[in-house]
């Protein structure tokens, strides 16, 4: 593909309209979208796995906690410095995923989803259980002091949002890559039909769990920058709640589009934040939202976009 | 108290929890094998059930057991109306299909939940049974005149929850005589085994759809009202008999009526003597993992065909 | 071409809870040949040739692919080995262009320029002539033209083996004759497995019958002798279609 393809220049236009942004936007906005950038990371992990593979998981809250305690515990019972912490919260979505994988990967459809949910609650319970050290649903905060980073401190909102669009920009084009390589066009493949992937010879087998992976260290770094950026950590991350958010921003922005995550990420924060303000029963939109989706534009904004539109939107 | 009449009392708890389990799990069981949909909204129904029932029992006075006589026939009724709207106006709408019903169950869970929240109130609010006496069991022990019963102290059970176990073994068995007895039940397994013939021979697939989908949500809200006077209505109880129900139907193995009634008396009961003897949280751990073992290794479960 | 027999079973067979499909089937294929397996319904076709694949795990029996032991190799690796296969039921990516639908068969193989893959792909295409098709979406082709992209995507994988599952079943008249020219065009470059029921095209495109009935090897030889052939005449009397 050449440079000056169009999805080339779709995806640099994106990551240059995230810097105009923050000029242009007020204090209260540009916190809002350094918040969406690394939700949105989260979203494209759960995109690999489920939009571009086909797997609908209902538990990838447990990579996103597990990137998000990995960092926190690393930091405050640990005293690792910030970069060594952030790797290893990554690395513990990775691992996670890889276990939680190999396993849940024995079975599909239905029961897929609900041994992932499973897999996920398990790992709710145990954060609980330890609550000793993780401080349960309470949770904890990560003190300023220890989120610093060569010399830069990463609480004022100019380095908050520089380092999530960085982390952002990082998993945002590498994902974009990706999908573009003979082993992301082969997910592709085991999505639309497993059984004519195999048999042109493809090991489907690996192909997923490789995608699981992949799934849930990106999940991971979301996490981790999440409690790097925004200072928190705590079990609600690791609810039933946050492993449907990520499904709902996929297919509100459009599975199996790059910039659909981002844009789904978007639209679900400013509707949330806005029917706040109008009612304590946001979920109520949320639901509708869900239910008008999936009955008249199934392929989210950046899916039927590209079905009616522009069909060279990667 | 000693350990065997602790666990008669923990089975006896485990039969009322297995009762209404089955019941949902029923609920589940007979949408899934017939229109093989995933209704992640069944949970919603149950508890619309039980919130129903809230809002009978208080509009009629007088003595509970007639509140709770007419909570018995309405909510089941309206919750089976509702549910076969959803599915008249929704569900048709997307086709039943797979991925996108998912989604649109996940949708009306939010819609039904939070629906809830806003005209029921956060508050868990208690209906008061139809009738309530205590009643003390016996246990036989080796005494110095040979075995005698006795009654040891703390050892009781409710009236009204032998009366759940009674009513859910006559749903049960009500249920069982439609589908395998009836022209209904006939129908709705014709449609189960291939839809596309039933409607070659002139079956309304569609009816039977909304037809067997308000009878699942109805089934729920039926175990949801005999529960209530026991548990307390809450905006948020559909979350756990959702998840249990799923587990059931999977274990009993999809499309299997029997395995569904036989895993959710095997789970019902483990939940109920579980909680009685463990630590709660240690108990949960163990039993998800291995719910999930179980799915893995076995993934038709007891009855079931591989299915796919 | 190394073995002179490139597909070998000794031996195999597959039984289902007492009820045996296939029982004890000693199967050679000869390279660069067309060979047909026929057969009445219910003889075992499928069942063996699941086994061959390797979709089907036998329960008995040995596979010898290209002088290589398969029988334990799972069927991805059977692929990878060397062998297309379509279905009998025709499964395409139907949600992909026809292209992507080849290019994700030539893809697996492929190691050059992407220019030169692009050419490989076309060379496919072209082959069965749905070259000016290539935009278009699989699921919209008619059934017939998604037969004519299986034969493209199993040609696109250079394969040694190519077996060929009822392939001209719900086809019409005309797109049969094509089909027939279509693999009697690659006589040579690879083997072909065709299993059949139309004896049309068995007679005309095949060098070599194997007839199976009740899971096992009936009779095998030329089209001539087996057309010859009293046991099969009368396995076959009343079961033959047009």
């Amino acid at each position: 593909m050449t440079l000056f393809s169009k999805p080339n220049l779709l995806h640099i236009g994106v990551l240059l309209g995230l810097i105009v942004l923050y000029f242009v936007l007020p204090p209260y906005h540009s916190g809002n979208l350094s918040r969406i950038m690394v939700l949105a990371i989260y979203a494209m992990g759960y995109n690999v796995l489920f939009g571009y593979t086909g797997l609908l998981s209902l538990g990838h809250a447990m990579f996103f906690a597990a990137g998000m305690y990995g960092f926190g515990l690393a930091v405050n019972l640990g005293g690792v410095p910030l970069p060594i912490a952030f790797i290893l919260g990554i690395a513990s979505a990775g691992l996670l995923a890889a276990v939680v994988g190999s396993l849940a990967l024995r079975t599909t459809g239905v029961a897929f989803m609900i041994v992932t949910l499973m897999f996920a609650q398990t790992a709710y319970l145990v954060v609980l259980y330890f609550g000793e050290y993780t401080r349960g649903d309470e949770g904890f905060v990560v003190q300023q002091v220890q989120r610093t980073f060569a010399g830069v401190d990463l609480t004022t909102d100019t380095a908050r949002y520089v380092t999530a669009l960085v982390l952002f920009a990082i998993c945002f084009l590498a994902l974009a890559r990706l999908v573009k390589t003979p082993f992301g066009k082969t997910l592709v493949a085991i999505r639309e039909n497993e059984e004519r992937a195999r048999m042109l010879g493809y090991d489907t087998k690996v192909h997923k769990l490789k995608a699981i992976i992949i799934s849930g260290l990106v999940a991971g770094v979301g996490g981790a920058a999440y409690a790097m950026l925004f200072g928190y950590v705590g079990a609600t991350f690791a609810t039933v709640q946050y492993s449907i958010l990520p499904l709902l921003w996929v297919l509100l922005g459009g599975a199996g589009t790059t910039v659909g995550p981002l844009i789904g990420v978007f639209f679900m924060f400013y509707l949330i934040d806005f029917s706040s303000s109008v009612t304590t029963a946001y979920l109520l939109v949320v639901g509708i939202v869900l239910v008008l989706l999936t009955m008249f534009a199934p392929k989210g904004i950046c899916g039927e976009l590209r079905r009616r539109v522009f069909p060279w939107l990667p | 108290m000693e350990f065997g009449p602790h666990l008669m009392l923990a089975s006896l708890e485990g039969a009322v929890v297995a009762a209404v389990l089955a019941l949902t799990a029923m609920g589940l069981s007979i949408v899934f094998g017939v229109m093989r949909v995933v209704n992640v909204a069944h949970g919603e129904f149950y508890m619309l059930g039980a919130v129903l029932a809230w809002f009978v029992t208080s509009a009629i006075g007088g003595h509970p057991a007639l509140g709770f006589v007419a909570a018995l026939v309405i909510a089941p009724l309206l919750v089976g109306v509702i549910a076969a709207a959803a599915d008249t106006f929704i569900l048709k709408h997307i086709k039943y299909d797979p991925d996108r019903t998912i989604v649109a169950t996940i949708g009306l869970l939010y819609i039904f939940q939070q629906g809830t929240l806003m005209t029921f109130g956060p508050d868990a609010r208690p209906v008061e049974a139809p009738f309530n006496h205590r009643l003390a069991l016996p246990w036989i022990e080796n005494g110095e005149n040979g075995l005698q019963m006795f009654w040891p102290w703390g050892l009781s059970i409710t009236s009204y929850k032998l009366f759940v176990i009674a009513a859910a073994v006559v749903v049960l068995m009500g249920l069982w005589a439609l589908i395998t007895r009836t022209k209904i039940g006939l129908i709705m397994r014709a449609t189960q085994q291939d839809s596309e013939t039933a409607q070659a021979f002139g079956i309304p697939v569609g009816r039977v759809y909304s037809l067997v989908f308000g009878l699942g949500a109805a089934l729920a809200a039926l175990g949801a009202v005999l529960v209530v006077p026991i548990q307390q209505a809450h905006y948020l109880m559909g979350g756990e008999p959702l998840l249990l129900a799923f587990i059931v139907v999977i274990i009993g193995g999809l499309g299997s009526l029997p395995g569904t009634v036989v895993a959710a008396v095997l789970i019902g009961m483990s939940d109920g003597i579980i909680s009685v003897f463990f630590s709660p949280m240690v108990a949960k751990i163990i039993a998800t993992l291995f719910v999930t073992m179980i799915l893995i290794w076995r993934p038709q479960g007891l009855f079931g065909k591989v299915i796919r | 071409m190394a073995a002179i027999n490139i597909l070998e079973t000794t031996g195999l067979t597959k039984v289902y809870g007492g009820i045996s499909a296939n029982m004890n089937v000693d199967f050679q294929l000869a390279s660069g040949k067309i060979t047909a397996l026929i057969g009445p319904n219910g003889a075992g076709k499928s069942t063996f040739v699941g086994m061959v694949s390797g979709q089907i795990e036998a329960t008995m029996g040995r596979v010898m692919f290209d002088g290589k032991d398969v029988s334990h190799l799972p069927a991805h690796k059977r692929i990878q080995l060397g062998i297309a296969y379509t279905f009998q039921i025709t499964s395409v990516f139907s949600g992909l262009s026809v292209h992507e639908n080849v290019a994700l068969a030539a893809r697996r193989t492929f190691d050059g320029k992407a220019s030169a893959f692009e050419e490989k792909v076309l060379a496919a295409l072209v082959r069965v002539g749905l070259d000016d098709r290539a935009t278009q979406i699989a699921g919209d082709l008619s059934y017939g033209h998604q037969r004519l992209l299986e034969i493209a995507m199993g040609l696109a994988q250079d394969p040694k083996l190519f077996i060929l599952d009822e392939p001209t079943q719900g086809l019409a008249e005309s797109e049969i004759a094509n089909f027939i020219k279509l693999i009697m065009s690659l006589a040579g470059e690879t083997t072909i497995l065709l299993i059949e029921h139309n004896m049309k095209v068995v007679m005309e495109a095949a060098d070599f019958i194997t007839v199976l009935d009740h899971g096992q090897i009936l009779a095998t030889g030329t089209p001539a002798q087996i057309s010859n052939n009293t046991a099969v005449q009368a396995a076959y009397l009343g079961k033959s279609d047009a």
